[in-house]
């Protein structure tokens, strides 16, 4: 939910209109959540949960037997971004078949996370992942997002988070 | 000029309105935690500790019961009051509910609506606000967690104008979770907006009165009559102070009622809290096509704003109310309401019941609401709209041996099943 949130506040830091909700069941630790997120340019009015999403950001892969996570994508423009150390090709090959090239991404946001973070938080890192991905945000964006919700020590380290994961993606889709 | 600068906040409803709260500068705020109201009373909380919110008493309690007897205490003590709560915990305190309005106390309480158990369920509809049609508070709807933060301002003014106790009613999770862009009003306009709160009649040890006695018959009708008489003067109060708030703030929240392309419809849909922007979506969508419908958003509840309903309708002939709970053993809620408005007008009216639970309501069910209505299939005053008979009959085909057809089920397929098994 963090993550929809922070997606939202980005974008509401760039001037869109925003919005972010979960999907209300029992939220707990380690159990399956779903988070929704809409930018528009004008206000969002709509209340209802999102069925046909133009990106997917997994940020668990263990996801990817468990639930059909990629239900309702877009499939003449979607994107999706996968959390895992993997590549596109080994983790979902018939998504890649599925979508316009380099429209499935995977990046190891977790892994990032520890390393600047110390915890396994990838969000900042997906958003990154989005931002260089898509272009609908930019970096900075992701990176004051965090700045504003945890200033300080956890904000700046998400920040480095988002900054490694915004170039490695950029290296991949330069290759 | 970005966002920041304009005064604007991405934030959560819950923390939209306990910011409104804070701004409306209460004296007492008492809290007991229930989902999906509680990040409300905690971002108040934390308001109070750190000392943005000051001189104001911030009480935990150990039960909804004791928050309502809280609230009735220090709003009779003389201090602007607030709470909070949903569901079961709204129930919990009904007692007290019904003395707060009985005393005349202009408590503001937000219900962060959702459904009532068994079975258990968290999340929203409208059967624990609409369970308390009758106790005497006002009940104002929100579509919106922008709709939510004005109307909460504006409830402490109504509140203590008309001398009665308000239900502030936004969508538990659907609203109060959501992250949206917000404009708080700054403090100075608040204050412009509303004043220090000074109650006419109030518990003081100095100058001792009594309130709540008891009475008897000789006068009880005639209490009661003054009390229905407040509620009548509230429909211009809550007009009066929206205007009040929106010439100060430059809002377009509150009201009685607000209409959305309703300008020559032939179908007019009346909805209440978050579904109406879902819907105003899939009407601008149908609009396109040159298919016009209009959007009737009914915000005040109690009062019932019968006149201003009637008007809206205007001659409008086909109406249907998307309800988020109904009458057991009876049917709608709100359609009865619409059909005393509209009384020897010749308005063709039905309920759409909707969205109980939690099921969400998509801009789909909408255009399926308003493609059934114009195909003329609402024949009755009550319909199961999104109901799912396969769910259904996999229960009633074991234990009763039938089963219901898909889609919209009419009051009285439900009432031919029955006599179908008693055959």
């Amino acid at each position: 939910m963090t993550t929809a949130e922070m997606l939202s506040l980005s974008a509401f830091l760039e001037g869109h209109f925003a919005q972010a909700f979960p999907s209300f069941g029992s939220e707990r630790t380690g159990a399956p959540v779903v988070a929704y997120a809409r930018i528009d340019d004008k206000e969002v009015r709509t209340h209802e949960p999102i069925r046909e999403p133009d990106v997917v950001l997994v940020q668990d892969r263990t996801l990817l037997s468990a639930v059909d996570v990629f239900g309702g994508l877009k499939k003449d423009n979607g994107f999706v971004v996968i959390n895992t150390e993997e590549t596109p090709e080994q983790v979902a090959p018939e998504l890649v078949k599925s979508l316009p090239q380099g429209h499935v991404l995977t990046l190891p946001a977790t892994r990032f996370a520890m390393e600047k973070l110390g915890a396994p938080r990838p969000g900042a890192a997906m958003l990154a992942a989005l931002a260089a991905a898509t272009g609908v945000l930019k970096l900075e964006s992701v990176q004051q997002s965090f700045q504003t919700r945890y200033p300080g020590k956890v904000g700046d380290a998400n920040a480095e988070t988002a900054k490694l994961a915004y170039d490695f993606v950029i290296e991949q889709k330069n290759k | 000029m970005d966002n920041n600068q304009k005064g604007l906040e991405q934030i959560e409803g819950s923390l939209g309105v306990a910011k409104a709260v804070a701004l409306a500068r209460p004296g007492v705020v008492c809290a007991y935690p229930i989902s999906p109201q509680t990040h409300i009373v905690e971002n108040v909380g934390k308001f109070v500790k750190g000392g943005a919110l000051k001189n104001c008493e911030f009480l935990n309690v150990e039960s909804e019961f004791s928050a309502m007897s809280v609230a009735i205490g220090s709003s009779a003590g003389g201090a602007r009051t607030y709470t909070a709560t949903a569901s079961q915990g709204l129930l919990y305190m009904v007692e007290g509910i019904y003395n707060a309005s009985g005393l005349g106390l202009p408590i503001v309480m937000t219900v962060a609506s959702r459904a009532i158990g068994a079975p258990i369920n968290i999340w929203n509809d409208h059967s624990d606000s609409l369970s308390q049609r009758d106790s005497g508070w006002l009940q104002l709807f929100c579509e919106s967690n922008q709709d939510a933060v004005d109307t909460h301002i504006m409830a402490f003014k109504i509140a203590e104008t008309v001398g009665l106790p308000v239900m502030v009613c936004m969508d538990g999770f659907v609203l109060t979770h959501a992250f949206e862009r917000l404009q708080l009003p700054s403090q100075e306009q608040v204050d412009a907006f509303l004043p220090e709160y000074q109650p006419r009649e109030f518990l003081d040890p100095k100058e001792p009165i009594s309130m709540g006695a008891m009475v008897d018959p000789d006068a009880f009708t005639e209490v009661r009559f003054l009390q229905q008489r407040k509620m009548v003067k509230a429909l211009d109060v809550i007009e009066k102070v929206t205007k009040e708030y929106r010439e100060i703030t430059g809002s377009k929240s509150g009201g009685l009622l607000d209409c959305y392309n309703c300008d020559g419809a032939d179908l007019k849909l009346i909805i209440l809290g978050s579904t109406v922007g879902t819907a105003k979506d899939a009407i601008d969508e149908l609009q396109a096509q040159g298919n016009k419908v209009g959007i009737i958003s009914l915000k005040s509840f109690r009062p019932f704003p019968y006149e201003a309903l009637r008007a809206a309708i205007g001659d409008t002939k086909n109406v249907v109310v998307v309800e988020r709970a109904f009458s057991f053993g009876a049917r709608g809620i709100i359609a009865p309401e619409v059909e005393r408005a509209c009384k020897g007008m010749g308005t063709h009216i039905s309920t759409a019941l909707c969205g109980l639970g939690g099921r969400a309501i998509y801009g789909t069910t909408i255009k399926d609401v308003v493609a059934y209505a114009q195909a003329g299939k609402f024949q009755e005053e009550f319909t199961w709209f999104d109901i799912n008979s396969a769910v259904l009959n996999r229960y009633l085909k074991d234990s009763e041996g039938i089963t219901l057809p898909d889609g919209p089920l009419a009051e009285s397929q439900l009432c031919e099943s029955v006599r179908k098994v008693l055959a």
